[in-house]
């Protein structure tokens, strides 16, 4: 089957600085996937190259299995949602979703009926005659959406896509999103610095560091099995444990990750490890503790019943050796 | 909606159109090349040449018998400059551009710190526009209309009879340089036009810069106990002097190179663009009319180059 | 603004006083244009007369005048048009070696005095052994125009978003059809205000032009000639009067356009 977007080898490098640096990915059709990453880690170059406004420096691009390098973005069926939306000032909302029609010749009744009806899908039915400066940053949001979809393209490109909502619609937009895509069945392809954002609405997760992608995978993968330092630690809270940690417990050299949730705290009599507790709070049905284990700094959250260790008591530290990850890579 | 079943690759447009389009997505810098060309050119070719030309016509002399263009090279043309006839020129516009620079800078800054901190609303559309339509308004016209109200028979002389103070105006006439037969004939009429002329030009720059003072900082120093005038002095005019400068640099490089003023109101004595005008003109000595003119462009080099150094453009 | 919200009584007295030495002189035009008296500037008018509004229209060689003064701020001002746009959009368009270069560059017609400007064409035209014509005018003109489209469009280019022009791209719309429906839309009225500004400035122009033009006579050239020999001083009055309302229309127009957010209109002159 071919792939809806597939980079292979693909660099761009701004002079000295190299933005993409030899990144593969498959993406399949249908799927709703994420590129993760920090600011700077190429991500957003990524987007933009599959998009066109970046000509790769090296390597090949296909788009449903057509070779797009060298091909303007007004000839890739590839349409964005912008960050900050770029809705055309000088046309009323209607004009604005209808503008890839306008351009592609399609009468003047029948394009506002289409654009009434992706205006619809996007709940803004009714808001046609307004200027895009008197929408609200979700409205206009929904705009950029709608003229995005409007003639159903084969790839649909989110940059930032919830960067600029506030955290209440920031939450009713990820499921709306997330449906929308079911039912248009269109690859969307999202780019976020927010590791909640991404592994709650993606298929699938690529993360992104300094221009290189480190991992790629569902996102329990990514949150579970981290396949490095940098991915454990951008992606979740989760405990990094030096090798010399990891060494007296498994016997292999190699930096873990370990889960604050596969931490279970135990009297300190008896136990196998122990450790000293160094800080403690409250979060309602849980406790997160700070630990220093055998040199180590740990957190785990346990539940809040039965649990009332304090700051600088002993405790016992278990966790079942299955729950450390070993990573394969170095950094 | 129609599901429109094309691929993910839409075909190559035909033409000329879509050609290029294509040609200047694949390298954006053909089509800034392209977009800056007939500006450089036009720039090149028709400004800086004609300043190069200029500098060159400098270089020329006039032969004395003849009256043609001697087109070679001498250093003749720029000696005639320290003639004391034509050097008095120059000293005497430029001793002219700082007095009118020096009183644009003080009765500017009122109005330009009024309209800065205080008018806001419909007084701050008064300023705007008292400072606009002056501005923008025909320069000959308002050379005009100071003929109009410096002339003997004119408005000012009108004033003064009414209030029975012309015998003031007859002493200040009777003072030596700046008086004369009336306003309109003597330095002072010149010295007017020119402050009426250019005062926009140094309230603009000064009301931006003011605008950029913040007000808290202000209320910092009276908070620490400076008095007003201390805080003007130590807070306000630092703060606002970028702009006074980058307004005297205008009043004083107009100043230098203006003809018409003086020529309508003034006294008969020349400044440099008279000089330069009646050399290129009747005189038919255009080399020296270029090594004239390139005299307002070396005064404003060292001008810059002073600005600079006291440090004027730090703050900007 | 601060616990100090009144202005001291000698600012205001000083601003306001600054106010009435910018307006006056321009008021004064107004009432001269209907004086009865026509050898001297006697003040105050003897008596109100329309009169010479008639006598000013009837007047060929104001309206020779007039027609070539549009006629070179015209060419001038599409010249000014098309070369300031390009400029602008160059400018804006990209980080490139040079760009303050050219800024100066378009700048420095205007910011030296006009006999500079004039002078250095005039030096030109000599050495080249151009005669001068209607084109050495329009060609001064056009020169020092560009600074004020160039100022207005690069103003508003900064304020349109760079992803404008990608979103529009990324729609369907190529080059051409982005400029034409996105990027024309957008800086039109920066670009009417610049146009108006520049046809203003080239209208009122008298300085650069004394140098370029032959015996053609546009309308400040016979302005000037009457200022320094009358021959009949109510028409100049007129004629005043009408140049201060047509000048100063466009700036207030230019202002009307960019109000929001540009920078001052007219700053550019």
């Amino acid at each position: 089957m071919t792939s809806a977007v597939s980079l292979q080898q693909v660099s761009r490098h701004f002079g000295p600085i190299r933005a993409m640096d030899a990144v593969d990915l498959e993406i399949a059709p249908g799927e709703f996937f994420a590129m993760l990453g920090p600011s700077g880690s190429g991500k957003t170059t990524c987007l933009r190259v599959i998009a066109g406004f970046e000509q790769p420096t090296a390597g090949h691009i296909e788009i449903f299995g057509e070779t797009a390098e060298g091909v303007p973005p007004y000839r890739r069926n590839v349409n964005t949602v912008f960050q900050d939306y770029a809705l055309f000032p000088h046309l009323n909302v209607l004009d604005n979703v209808a503008y890839s029609l306008m351009l592609r010749k399609v009468d003047k009744a029948e394009r506002h009926r289409q654009a009434e009806d992706a205006l619809a899908m996007v709940k803004l039915s009714g808001y046609g005659a307004r200027r895009p400066g008197q929408l609200s940053g979700g409205q206009r949001q929904r705009v950029a959406l709608a003229r995005a979809i409007v003639n159903r393209p084969k790839v649909l490109l989110l940059d930032e896509p919830l960067g600029a909502l506030d955290l209440k619609l920031r939450e009713s937009m990820q499921e709306e999103l997330k449906s929308l895509q079911r039912s248009l069945g269109i690859t969307f392809i999202f780019v976020t610095h927010d590791q909640g954002e991404a592994l709650s609405m993606a298929d699938r997760v690529a993360v992104f560091s300094d221009g290189k992608v480190m991992q790629v995978g569902t996102p329990e993968e990514i949150y579970n099995r981290p396949n490095s330092r940098f991915v454990a630690d951008f992606v979740g809270s989760s405990n990094l444990l030096p090798p010399d940690f990891t060494a007296t417990i498994t016997g292999q050299r190699a930096w873990a990750s370990l889960r604050p949730e596969a931490i279970h705290i135990t009297p300190s009599d008896g136990a196998a490890m122990q450790g000293r507790v160094t800080a403690r709070s409250f979060m309602g049905s849980t406790v997160r503790l700070g630990l220093y284990v055998n040199g180590a700094s740990l957190h785990a959250v346990v539940p809040a019943s039965g649990n009332s260790a304090n700051v600088d008591d002993m405790v016992g530290v278990l966790f079942a050796p299955e729950a450390l990850h070993l990573m394969e890579r170095e950094t | 909606m129609i599901v429109l079943d094309t691929g993910a690759i839409l075909p190559r447009r035909g033409g000329i159109f879509g050609a290029l389009s294509d040609a200047f997505w694949r390298h954006p810098k053909l089509l800034v090349f392209l977009m800056l060309t007939p500006p450089v050119l036009w720039f090149g070719i028709i400004y800086l040449g004609s300043l190069l030309a200029l500098l060159l016509q400098s270089f020329y002399s006039l032969d004395e018998f003849s009256g043609l263009v001697v087109p070679e090279f001498t250093l003749s043309t720029y000696a005639q400059l320290f003639r004391p006839s034509n050097f008095d020129i120059i000293v005497r516009t430029v001793l002219m551009a700082a007095a009118v620079t020096l009183a644009s800078g003080i009765v500017a800054f009122p109005i330009a710190y009024m309209a800065a901190r205080y008018a806001k609303g419909k007084w701050k559309a008064l300023f705007y526009l008292g400072v606009m339509l002056p501005l923008w308004s025909s320069y000959l016209v308002k050379v005009y209309a100071w003929k109009l109200i410096l002339a003997k028979e004119g408005i000012l002389n009108w004033v003064f009879e009414s209030l029975r103070l012309t015998p003031l105006l007859d002493a200040f006439l009777s003072i030596p340089v700046i008086g004369g037969n009336s306003l309109s004939v003597s330095y002072t009429g010149t010295f007017l036009v020119f402050l009426y002329i250019w005062l926009p030009y140094m309230i603009l720059p000064t009301q931006a810069a003011l605008e950029r003072v913040p007000v808290n900082l202000i209320d910092a120093s009276g908070d620490l106990g400076a008095t007003p005038f201390q805080t003007f002095w130590h807070v306000i005019f630092p703060l606002a002097l970028p702009g006074l400068v980058a307004g005297s640099i205008f009043t004083f490089s107009l100043t230098l190179g203006d003809y018409i003023i003086p020529n309508i109101v003034g006294s008969s004595r020349q400044i440099i663009g008279q000089a330069v005008y009646a050399q290129q003109g009747s005189a038919g000595n255009i080399p020296l009319a270029a090594a004239f003119t390139v005299v307002p462009i070396v005064i404003m080099g060292l001008y810059l180059w002073m600005a600079k150094r006291l440090g004027a453009f730090d703050a900007l | 603004m601060s616990s100090e919200t009144r202005a001291p009584w000698p600012l205001k007295l000083a601003s306001a006083a600054g106010l009435a030495f910018l307006l006056v002189p321009l008021l004064i035009i107004f009432v001269y244009a209907f004086t009865t008296e026509e050898r001297s500037f006697v003040w105050p008018p003897p008596g109100l007369t329309l009169k010479w509004f008639a006598v000013a229209w009837g007047r060929t060689d104001l309206w020779s005048a007039l027609t070539l003064s549009v006629q070179v701020a015209s060419i001038s001002t599409l010249i000014a048009l098309i070369l300031g746009t390009l400029c602008a959009a160059a400018v804006s368009q990209t980080q490139f070696f040079g760009r303050e270069t050219i800024s100066l560059l378009v700048i420095l017609p205007i910011a030296l005095p006009g006999i500079i400007t004039g002078m250095a064409l005039r030096s030109a035209f000599s050495i080249a052994d151009i005669p001068f014509s209607f084109w050495t005018i329009v060609l001064g003109h056009a020169t020092f125009c560009v600074v004020v489209v160039y100022n207005n469009a690069v103003a508003r280019f900064r304020r349109t978003s760079g992803s404008l022009i990608e979103a529009s791209m990324d729609l369907g719309a190529d080059g051409f059809q982005t400029f034409r429906h996105v990027i024309l839309p957008n800086i039109g009225t920066a670009l009417l205000a610049g146009g108006m500004l520049a046809f203003a400035l080239s209208f009122d122009e008298v300085i650069v032009t004394t140098f370029t033009a032959g015996q053609q006579q546009t309308l400040p050239l016979w302005m000037l000639e009457e200022l320094i020999r009358p021959r009949q001083r109510p028409v100049t009055n007129v004629v005043a009067m009408v140049v201060v309302l047509v000048t100063t229309l466009p700036m207030l127009l230019a202002f009307y356009l960019t109000r929001d957010g540009d920078q001052i209109a007219g700053s550019g002159k």
